[in-house]
């Protein structure tokens, strides 16, 4: 079923990762993944795997749901986990049949670019775990607040991304609906040829895409009629003010990323 | 003859995690053909999921659904075939038409059929007739036509099928009185035409009271009584009970009768009520 998709993966909480400023969590995940990616010693996983660790405890996320987002990447860690055990190679090697060798130095930087790869996912979907949509787009918006200087559209950004957020769950249900009323006229959609399925979706998307102009029409009239005039003079419900508990959470993230640049200058 | 049955039917929305909720909970059901069969009950009543189980759009968590006396899921192939006995209108059908033409649009299901080009011809404007689409608006685009011309563009597309058993989800809904009254009479006059059995979903007493023949009633997922129509609503008490009304008119008919005039049973269409009500008048004993 289509409803089974969770997009904005958000789950609801009070722990003291939901109630830490988003603009600090978006902060911190972007520096956790570039540290991730800047290091190359063994160190630096286990400073992010620590790392990760200790905000998955604190968040008191279920493990399902981390499992739940790994899930679909692991063709991704599959693939690469192979292609690095056969193309990378060193002297030492382990293992050899025809053109196929694997060396020590494969098996190495295969479990090392998965478990990067793995500590990436997890580390992001924690922000969005911990986020609501909401919040998330209104951190970019005020984060992207420079930008302003040089004219960039960062408001109306911010107002098309949480719009499109808003509207995913609606459009997977009406793609839902009109998907079972063709149905119910006889249309076949998994099976036939591939020119047959292609021909097949047109049922689908005309009246999707014409029902999402309508609803864009719609929602365009409603927010006229509440005098929306983009970004200007406009003030939020939901404020973000920095605590000193997000300092500190901050703080705490960039020792830990300070750690794992320390070790990979000094290793 | 039977033409729809189900046995123990029971469906459970995302069963076995914490959002569990049965929506039809052991429905015992047989309904004859040659039926016009109101189908009543609150909002979240199970009504909507008991009717997409009629034509094998969703599937029961246990029990069964027979089709002129056969499984539906026996044989999961002929399934589509099953989709072309019992049509399916949806709420608001007007949202899934896409082709160039209205014609084209209510094609659609006759060409998934494999009928032949003159039957398909044949059977459009056929229907296209009966709901009152005149021949020039079948060769205009449906998005140009009006929301009650594009509803009735929907509808034909599923009654040039020709099904047997056609499902109506609330087919009036957001139209005005006069074209609600037009299309309840003109899906009336096809069911006798074409002798097939028509379920109307619908939240309107009155119109359940003028066109149909039987009631369904559905109340918390469960089957509260399936009858006709006139027997249901003698059961006004219980109808209350369940946060359901009677027609108006029943009411004031029952009120009458409270007051010790002496007015027969089972008028609870406004027609009725006046053939009953005048006589009494010039009677003088009312």
């Amino acid at each position: 079923m289509l409803t089974d998709i969770t997009i904005g993966q958000y789950f609801p909480g009070t722990s003291v990762i939901h109630r830490m400023d988003p603009r600090f969590k978006i902060l911190s995940t972007l520096l956790f993944i570039i540290t991730l990616f800047a290091g190359n010693s063994v160190w630096t996983l286990v400073i992010g795997g620590i790392f990760v660790c200790l905000m998955l405890a604190l968040s008191r996320i279920p493990f399902g749901l981390i499992w739940k987002s790994i899930k679909p990447i692991l063709p991704i860690l599959v693939f690469t986990g192979i292609l690095n055990l056969v193309f990378v190679g060193d002297d030492n090697v382990l293992w050899e049949w025809k053109f196929l060798k694997i060396t020590m130095g494969g098996v190495h930087t295969s479990i090392f670019m998965i478990v990067r790869i793995v500590l990436l996912i997890v580390g992001s979907s924690l922000l969005t775990y911990t986020t609501s949509p909401i919040l998330l787009t209104d951190a970019i918006e005020s984060l992207m607040n420079p930008l302003k200087k040089v004219k960039f559209p960062v408001h109306e950004m911010a107002m098309m991304m949480s719009i499109a957020l808003r509207f995913i769950p609606t459009l997977i249900e009406e793609t839902d609906k009109i998907m079972s009323a063709q149905k119910a006229r006889g249309a076949t959609l998994d099976s036939g040829k591939m020119m047959d399925r292609i021909k097949a979706l047109i049922p689908i998307l005309v009246p999707l895409f014409v029902s999402a102009f309508r609803r864009a029409e719609e929602l365009a009239t409603a927010m006229e009629c509440r005098c929306y005039r983009g970004g200007e003079g406009r003030t939020r419900l939901r404020q973000l003010r920095a605590e000193a508990r997000d300092y500190v959470g901050f703080i705490i993230s960039m020792l830990f990323m300070a750690a794992s640049v320390a070790v990979n200058i000094l290793l | 003859m039977a033409i729809l049955t189900t046995e123990g039917l029971t469906y459970t929305y995302s069963a076995g995690t914490p959002f569990e909720k049965t929506a039809v909970d052991h429905v015992d059901l047989c309904i004859e053909d040659n039926t016009m069969c109101g189908v009543i009950g609150h909002t979240g009543s199970g009504k909507s999921t008991l009717m997409q189980h009629f034509n094998g759009l969703l599937k029961p968590t246990s029990g069964k659904v027979l089709v002129e006396g056969q499984d539906i899921w026996a044989d999961k192939k002929k399934l589509r075939d099953v989709r072309f006995r019992v049509g399916l209108v949806f709420q608001y059908p007007e949202y899934q038409l896409f082709e160039e033409t209205v014609y084209k649009d209510i094609a659609f299901g006759p060409r998934n059929m494999g009928l032949s080009d003159d039957e398909i011809r044949h059977r459009v404007l056929e229907t296209a007739q009966a709901l009152g689409l005149t021949k020039d608006m079948l060769e205009r685009s449906p998005f140009a036509l009006s929301g009650g011309q594009k509803r009735r563009a929907a509808i034909a597309g599923v009654m040039a099928m020709r099904p047997k058993v056609l499902i109506l989800d609330e087919p009036c809904a957001g139209l005005d009185p006069k074209g609600r009254a037009l299309m309840l009479q003109q899906i009336r006059d096809y069911q006798r035409k074409s002798q097939s059995t028509v379920l109307l979903v619908s939240h309107s007493m009155e119109d359940v009271a003028e066109f149909t023949d039987k009631l369904l009633v559905m109340s918390k997922a469960k089957l509260f009584c399936y009858d006709d129509t006139p027997k249901v609503f003698r059961r006004a008490e219980e109808l209350r009970a369940l946060g359901l009304r009677v027609p108006q008119i029943a009411s004031v008919m029952d009120e009458l009768r409270r007051r010790g005039y002496e007015i027969p049973l089972d008028l609870y269409t406004v027609e009725k009520a006046r053939d009953a009500l005048l006589p009494l008048l010039r009677k003088g004993a009312v």
